[in-house]
């Protein structure tokens, strides 16, 4: 078998095998969490006879070993259950959720990714002078303030003050596109400006311990520009490192927009999740538990791959 | 100006450099060196390490590397001035009509590309050739440099072909824009020297048929000897002398030229086997783990007292692994190691205290073998303590009669590795070694990476210890010279066999096999011709088969 597949093998694997572990932990975290599902959902109603009732009907009488299976099953077949405080359907509910965190984390994506990148090009091209040090300055002050106060700041000046862009993201399917991207502005920016400074720093320190090399002397002495030797040169060797941190961001941007969302009042899985911890709604949770790490083991797991394509000597073996 | 194509006046480079808990300051690298070259010669520049060779040679590409800053001087090609040209006219320079190869392809290839690409990079951007007449200019190259399936051989990465063919892809690259002018920086010097030879003629080759001029920087005047018209000798960036090739080699002026010339004349008679070897390496088969084929294979060799066994190979060839077999690091399949008379265990946990005391090791990097945190005296102390339990000023007498006999005063006690020359580093490797008062040492490459004279020096040093101390040495090396210099019994190796075995006298007189003949007549030698002749003679050898 060509190398390469078969790491790639082991990488799926191993991300299998790590998935079922969280799944484990979400569990069983979850259920030993103080608290009681039945006592909060009949408050001050209950009886100890409603309360046993109530147990049984919800399956909690069971061992805990056969919960789980039965939860993971379900989730296998793409049944996390129903809610436990409005009775529906999760998977339903979920969806839309996940499909609005989706949207602003690509989007989000779409603009830090690049820009961090074509930043951390140009703090190498004038390293050590003055655009090297703005650039470090800037996003290093923008990730170091906390994203609710970015928030607030951008909503107060940018929406309040100038008008440029609503300050509520609030979005709604029969929306156009241009109307969701016009409302999610303001999060988008605050999302790049809190992951930027970590891609950027990343692609400089790469690329400059790449500019060590031989070859970039080499490419130098061809006559080739600066930004040339980096861009051509330099990069294609920084890639794996780089891919690593934009991905460990990407994962970020999805399953960390809790504040954000929150914030710009934004129909997404942080704001359900969070809602849904607050009532004990422990199916919910889980299922949020169980997305989330989905989205970052999948992600790190991309990140591993592409580190390997990018390798020459394992993608062309002697 | 139409036939001096080159022109360097009193050329001064500088650098400055930040040494530790210092001011920086600046240092001058060359001072005031001028030369001349015409179309289609070749310039020998030769020196020992910090010379300012392989610095006089990018400067004529008006490059600095690193902190270095040409600081005065004039230099022209093709008649123009380039020192006091901006970036963009030198960026057209460079690339088109001065190119450089490195000593290292395998680094300053990009590992990410293919060659191809590489070696028609610079005329494309430059705008010499399109992308069809590039290609099949490289293929052309490739073809004349002798490499194996030069139509397909540019669409591998770097990575997957060898260190020689990978060098004569870099005489490609430099040689594909049609230069007026190429430097080459030691392009065989990282090389085995079977494979040397094939380069070393391939590059004649190529700068006779395309007529460039070039710069040939070498550290080894035997190699140089043979593809220049001049050569100059430089030290501590000076000039010493220059002149004609036939005249630097044959009828050197200045002392220090006839020091270079004689080095290699070192001698040593080969002492008798005894009849109790102090370390036996019996039937060793090896490999490494992971892997499903043995690297080593019924390797068997004895080492006397007081006496150097030289194992000599090319890379690949199992030198080093048998050095890992002999101190425990790689557990053999089959086979065992005897010393002093006793089994031992095959792996390093197995193995007591004494008997780590007893072999201790020498590396080629004397850099990277030390704690850069740590001083001189520490260093050495540090067996002595670990094996001995010596303290305060019982350690502190050891380690300066240790100094003494490594023949480095009492003063370096306190200074860093940094502070020391690459010849006193490898000297307090030796004095570690020493110190631990072992009966053999296991010397890996130790000259390798030290200039001539220098390397001179250590061989000599080494010979003395070994007179006062009687430890045996195991003399890893690939270097054939050394070999002569120093060993009573030598190990030939290829591919893991050890193909030739026994005292020197009989191993380095004939009949040889094939392997041996091959390795000794490819050691270059101080005489013009012999590359012509040994080529020679390889042909009518292959045509008598």
């Amino acid at each position: 078998m060509h190398p390469i597949l078969k790491l790639v093998a082991q990488r799926l694997a191993l991300s299998i095998l790590l998935l079922l572990a969280a799944s484990v932990l979400i569990f069983v975290g979850t259920t030993i969490l103080p608290g009681d599902v039945a006592q909060s959902i009949l408050g001050q109603a209950a009886t100890p006879e409603s309360l046993a009732n109530l147990r049984k009907e919800l399956g909690m009488d069971q061992p805990a070993t056969t919960r789980y299976f039965n939860w993971l099953f379900g989730a296998l077949q793409g049944d996390l259950g129903t809610a436990l405080t409005n009775g529906r359907d999760i998977v339903e509910s979920l969806g839309g959720r996940l499909k609005n965190t989706l949207f602003l984390a690509f989007w989000a994506a779409v603009v830090a990714v690049p820009l961090a990148i074509f930043l951390g090009l140009l703090a190498v091209r004038y390293r050590e002078r003055w655009p090297d040090k703005l650039i470090s300055a800037v996003t290093l002050a923008s990730i170091s303030i906390p994203e609710f106060l970015i928030g607030y700041l951008l909503m107060y000046f940018v929406g309040v003050k100038l008008g440029w862009a609503p300050t509520v993201s609030t979005i709604y399917d029969s929306m156009s596109l241009g109307e969701k991207l016009s409302a999610i502005a303001l999060p988008v920016t605050v999302l790049t400006m809190v992951v930027l400074a970590h891609m950027m720093r990343m692609t400089r320190a790469a690329i400059l311990n790449v500019m060590q090399s031989a070859y970039i002397e080499t490419a130098e002495l061809k006559g080739l520009t600066s930004f040339q030797v980096i861009a051509r040169h330099a990069f294609p060797n920084a890639i794996a490192p780089v891919v690593n941190v934009v991905m460990l961001n990407l994962a970020y941007l999805v399953v960390g927009v809790v504040v954000v969302e929150v914030v710009f009042v934004y129909p997404g899985m942080g704001q359900y999740l969070v809602d849904h911890v607050a009532k004990r709604d422990v199916p919910v949770v889980q299922a949020c538990g169980l997305i989330f790490a989905a989205v970052y083991i999948g992600l790190n797991m991309v990140a591993d791959i592409v580190s390997i394509l990018a390798n020459p000597r394992l993608r062309h073996p002697k | 100006m139409s036939e001096k194509f080159l022109k360097v006046e009193d050329l001064k480079i500088g650098a400055r450099i930040y040494p530790p808990g210092e001011k920086p300051r600046n240092i001058d690298i060359v001072h005031g060196v001028s030369f001349e070259l015409e179309k289609g010669k070749v310039l020998g520049l030769i020196g020992e390490s910090g010379a300012g060779k392989s610095t006089i040679g990018l400067a004529s590409m008006a490059y600095g590397r690193g902190g270095v800053e040409i600081t005065g001087g004039k230099v022209w090609v093709n008649g123009r001035e380039i020192l006091g040209t901006n970036l963009k006219d030198l960026r057209k320079l460079r690339g088109t009509e001065v190119t450089y190869v490195s000593q290292s392809a395998a680094a300053s290839f990009n590992p990410a590309k293919k060659i191809l690409e590489q070696v028609i990079e610079a005329s494309l951007h430059q705008g010499k050739f399109s992308k069809k007449e590039a290609e099949a200019r490289a293929v052309e190259l490739f073809t004349k440099l002798g490499l194996p399936d030069p139509e397909n051989i540019g669409d591998r990465y770097p990575h997957q072909v060898s260190g020689g063919q990978l060098q004569r892809c870099m005489t490609a690259l430099a040689l594909c824009p049609e230069p007026d002018l190429v430097v080459f920086d030691e392009p065989t010097t990282a090389l085995d020297v079977t494979t040397q030879i094939d380069v070393l003629m391939a590059i004649k080759e190529a700068i006779r048929d395309t007529g460039v001029a070039a710069l040939y920087i070498t550290h080894d005047l035997a190699v140089v000897a043979q593809v220049s018209d001049e050569i100059m000798v430089l030290r501590m960036g000076d000039m010493v002398e220059h002149g004609t090739t036939d005249q630097i080699i044959n009828h050197p002026v200045e002392e220090y030229t006839r020091d270079l010339v004689s080095v290699r004349s070192t001698q040593h008679d080969g002492k008798p086997p005894t009849d109790n070897p102090v370390l036996t390496v019996e039937n060793v088969t090896a490999r490494y783990k992971g892997t499903n084929f043995d690297v080593l294979h019924n390797v068997t060799m004895e080492l006397h007292p007081g006496q150097t066994l030289a194992v000599v190979g090319e890379s690949g060839s199992g030198k080093s692994t048998t050095a890992r077999v002999i101190t425990g690091l790689l557990p053999p399949r089959e086979g065992k190691i005897h010393f002093d008379g006793r089994d031992l265990s095959s792996d390093l946990e197995g193995r007591s205290r004494e008997d780590l005391r007893e072999l201790q090791m020498i590396y080629q990097m004397a850099d990277v073998a030390m704690n850069p945190r740590q001083t001189v005296g520490t260093i050495i102390g540090r067996p002595l303590e670990f094996y001995f339990g010596m303290r305060g000023a019982e350690k502190k007498k050891r380690i300066l009669e240790l100094l003494e006999e490594i023949e480095m005063g009492p003063e370096f006690m306190d200074r860093y590795p940094a502070e020391l020359s690459g010849g006193q580093k490898q000297r307090v490797c030796i004095a570690r070694a020493l110190a631990a008062k072992p009966k053999v040492i296991i010397c890996d490459e130790v000259t390798s990476a030290l200039d001539p004279l220098v390397a001179d020096g250590i061989l000599k040093l080494l010979e003395n210890l070994q007179k006062i101390e009687n430890v045996a040495y195991l003399f890893i090396t690939h270097d054939l010279a050394t070999v002569k210099a120093i060993a009573d019994s030598i190990a030939v190796m290829y591919q893991g066999r050890v193909v030739r075995y026994g005292p020197k006298a009989d191993v380095l007189a004939p009949p040889f096999d094939d392997y041996t003949d091959l390795l000794l007549s490819s050691v270059p030698e101080m005489r013009l011709g012999w590359l012509e002749e040994v080529v020679q003679n390889r042909k009518m050898e292959s045509a008598g088969n």
